[in-house]
């Protein structure tokens, strides 16, 4: 009687040790989620918003005169009451193909010096592989002393392989003040 | 009939510990699974006090009784309470007490194991409720922990990850066990496909568990650094998306939903042929749609969060995935219903929960449908539409399950008859509350109430006084369950070996109470085979 049942705990040692295996397996499958998120959004080419926050090598092209294309710009704050953050102008008429510039309006009230970070966003998100930014504040990291007040520019080409379909596309930025993050970035 | 002499002989002179050590030390089977329910039917008090602290608070427009970040923590509390202290705590309980019993086995695979992760759970639960009592409050910013909302909880924020942490171990553990015991112990001769679907949907809840919890555990962990390490997963400002926390956290929170009704799909599987006199219709397809129903639940996370913005492929993908799971449902749900028809039924207290089980855990699955088309659920999205979906799917579904399985093992389990009389008084008030309480929020919520909001506007009054009613009506009538169970310990009549005389399998082989250790010799073939009669 003794064999077969030391025979059975060998066989359970094994099978628990092959599922507690299998536990920490999915343990790095949540982690390994989180890069195979940003590679899906890139393929499905939804949300490839991270090239919006990178120097575009495109150069302007001939503008295509003949289409008109309205950039809406938005500006937003994660809470409100310690920072100003706007665009200096709401929207624009541009021809796909040309270079333009921008500008957004960004005052620091936190009551030090701080250092704070755009996130871009755009929508509709397919867009964003069209939208090219040769210049933009969210590159960076921004430094802010006290009480300082700046005008901060984006330059952009709407690419001329737009889809014919969209005349509208809205750019946000999102302007967080968290020294931590924005340091380690 | 040897073999019970045999064991009941044996269970004389077996030296059980007595006094606390009995249960604190505890590596038996029967001992660790009543620790379980009695644990889930104490947690299940407390979330059900939340729940009416809610529905109090709802009774009139306005607000009454609670502030809102207050009432916010108690939608939150009583859900991680009611998810990970009350209806898994009570399946694995199930679990302890029926699989060593059903498969021929002398008790749980790793009787130590099984100890600890018990125990885990009063100090999870330690944890978490003792997050009502720290500055800033119990966490309110829902059991689903959205970031950024959860990073701003305040000294609440760790104590409920670390909760979660120990629930999501305890969970594994428990999973574990299952598997081993089931896969090793089963007795000679009962093969996979003899195996009572109590066992066979908890194999493969086992499998979701092991699969999912550690998944939610690297979320929440996520969560943890980015709260204290400057990490920047789910925070914008450092190039994370919190949209990723909903996929991650689905990820592991549609396969839970599936952790919590597949057992009842197998304790509905064993009643109904039992009061039908009949063996279930459709064995082999019930397990082969609860396989089915375990791997699509790993593929239709995103129906949770059609909201945030997705591609219209990604949309149509799982819209349609989601629908698909109505086609083994459908499967399970006709072998019920085929499984009754020409039999000879009866309405003892256990078949009465499965029937009301069947009736309204398919209308719960009904609204499911309507909220997995797409354009449908931009419109209910975060409405008392869901809350009523997924309360006719938990509460007359899981808990009904769970409520029934206790009726109908009670009687082996303690060896005594429970009041029957009263356990229907039970069932007729719960059935009838639980409708009272939740078909009105279907209405609420397609009228566009929010959820999670203590206050509404007052068109919404009438039906959230109906609502009220039938939860206070609810909450106070299951109060006859403890009563009941404690009655039938202490002075229930004697019960026999096989107390319902349509029951098959091989716990009614044993005798009534069921010996401290189950199958010290394992059952012969012609027990088993009497036993797998379906």
């Amino acid at each position: 009687m003794t064999e077969p049942r030391e025979q059975v705990k060998r066989e359970n040692a094994r099978l628990t040790a092959r599922l507690a295996l299998m536990a920490l397996g999915s343990f790095a499958f949540g982690f390994a989620l989180v890069p195979l998120y940003d590679v899906l959004c890139a393929v499905t080419g939804f949300g490839d918003q991270k090239s919006l926050a990178r120097a575009s090598e495109a150069a302007p092209q001939a503008a295509d005169e003949s289409r008109t294309v309205t950039v809406e710009f938005v500006a937003d704050l994660p809470n409100v009451g310690s920072w100003e953050f706007r665009p200096v102008l709401t929207s624009m008429q541009v021809h796909p193909g040309k270079l333009y510039e921008t500008r957004f309006v960004a005052k620091n009230l936190t009551g030090h010096d701080t250092v704070a970070q755009a996130v871009p966003s755009i929508a509709p998100g397919s867009v964003a592989g069209y939208f090219h930014k040769t210049e933009c504040f969210c590159f960076t990291p921004q430094k802010f002393s006290q009480g300082e007040e700046r005008v901060l520019p984006v330059r952009f080409i709407v690419d001329r392989a737009l889809p014919k379909h969209l005349d509208r596309i809205t750019l946000a930025y999102t302007f967080y003040d968290q020294s931590i993050r924005v340091g380690q970035r | 009939m040897a073999t019970h002499a045999q064991a009941a002989a044996h269970d004389d002179h077996d030296h059980k510990p007595h006094g606390w050590r009995r249960w604190v030390f505890s590596t038996n089977h029967k001992d660790i699974g009543t620790m379980y329910l009695v644990f889930a039917c104490t947690m299940f008090f407390v979330g059900g006090t939340m729940a009416l602290v809610i529905r109090a608070e709802l009774f009139q427009p306005g607000l009454q009784f609670v502030d809102p970040q207050f009432f916010n923590s108690m939608t939150a509390m009583h859900a991680l309470v009611m998810i990970f202290g009350a209806i898994m705590p009570a399946w694995v309980g199930l679990a302890n007490w029926m699989i060593p019993m059903q498969i021929g086995a002398p008790d749980m695979a790793l009787p130590r194991l099984n100890n600890l992760s018990f125990w885990i759970l009063p100090f999870a639960f330690t944890l978490l409720l003792g997050t009502l009592f720290v500055p800033g409050g119990a966490p309110a910013g829902g059991w689903t922990m959205y970031p950024p909302l959860a990073l701003q909880g305040g000294d609440s924020f760790p104590m409920m990850i670390f909760a979660i942490h120990l629930m999501g171990a305890s969970s594994i553990l428990g999973a574990i066990n299952v598997v081993v015991t089931i896969m090793n112990m089963r007795a000679p001769g009962m093969n996979l496909l003899k195996m009572p679907l109590f066992v066979w949907t908890w194999l493969i809840t086992a499998y979701l568990l092991v699969a999912v919890m550690p998944v939610l555990a690297g979320a929440v962990t996520m969560l943890l650094t980015d709260h204290f390490f400057g990490t920047s997963f789910f925070a914008a400002s450092g190039g994370g998306d919190p949209v990723m926390f909903q996929h991650i956290f689905w990820f592991f929170g549609h396969p839970e939903v599936y952790i919590m009704i597949l057992p009842a799909f197998g304790v509905v599987s064993e009643i109904i042929p039992t009061f039908s006199r009949k063996p279930l219709f459709g064995y082999e397809s019930m397990v082969y749609a609860t396989a089915a129903i375990g791997f699509l639940s790993f593929i239709v996370w995103a129906h949770h969060m059609f909201t945030v913005g997705m591609p219209l492929a990604g949309q149509l993908f799982f819209m349609l995935a989601t629908m698909l799971i109505s086609v083994p449902t459908g499967v399970k749900i006709f072998n019920w219903c085929a499984t009754m028809t020409r039999g000879s039924l009866s309405f003892e207290p256990p078949m009465l929960f499965a029937l009301a089980f069947l009736f309204l855990f398919t209308i719960g699955g009904f609204s499911g449908l309507m909220l997995a088309i797409v354009p449908a659920d931009f419109q209910y999205q975060d409405s008392y539409f869901v809350v009523a979906h997924f309360h006719y799917v938990l509460v007359p579904g899981s808990l009904f399950a769970i409520i029934g399985a206790v009726y109908y093992w009670l009687p082996k389990w303690v060896g005594r008859m429970y009041d029957q009389t009263l356990a229907k008084w039970h069932f007729w008030l719960s059935a009838i509350f639980v409708n009272v309480l939740f078909f009105p929020q279907h209405f609420l919520g397609l009228a566009g109430m929010p959820r999670r909001i203590p206050d509404y506007a007052t068109q919404f009054a009438d039906w959230n006084m109906v609502s009220s009613i039938g939860a206070f009506g609810f909450g106070f009538s299951q109060l006859l369950l403890p009563y009941i169970v404690i009655k039938c310990v202490k002075a229930g009549s004697k019960a026999a070996d096989r107390p319902w005389d349509g029951a098959h399998g091989l716990e009614w082989e044993l005798p009534s109470p069921a010996p401290f250790h189950s199958w010290e010799t394992p059952p012969s073939a012609a027990i088993i085979a009497r036993g797998a009669e379906h």
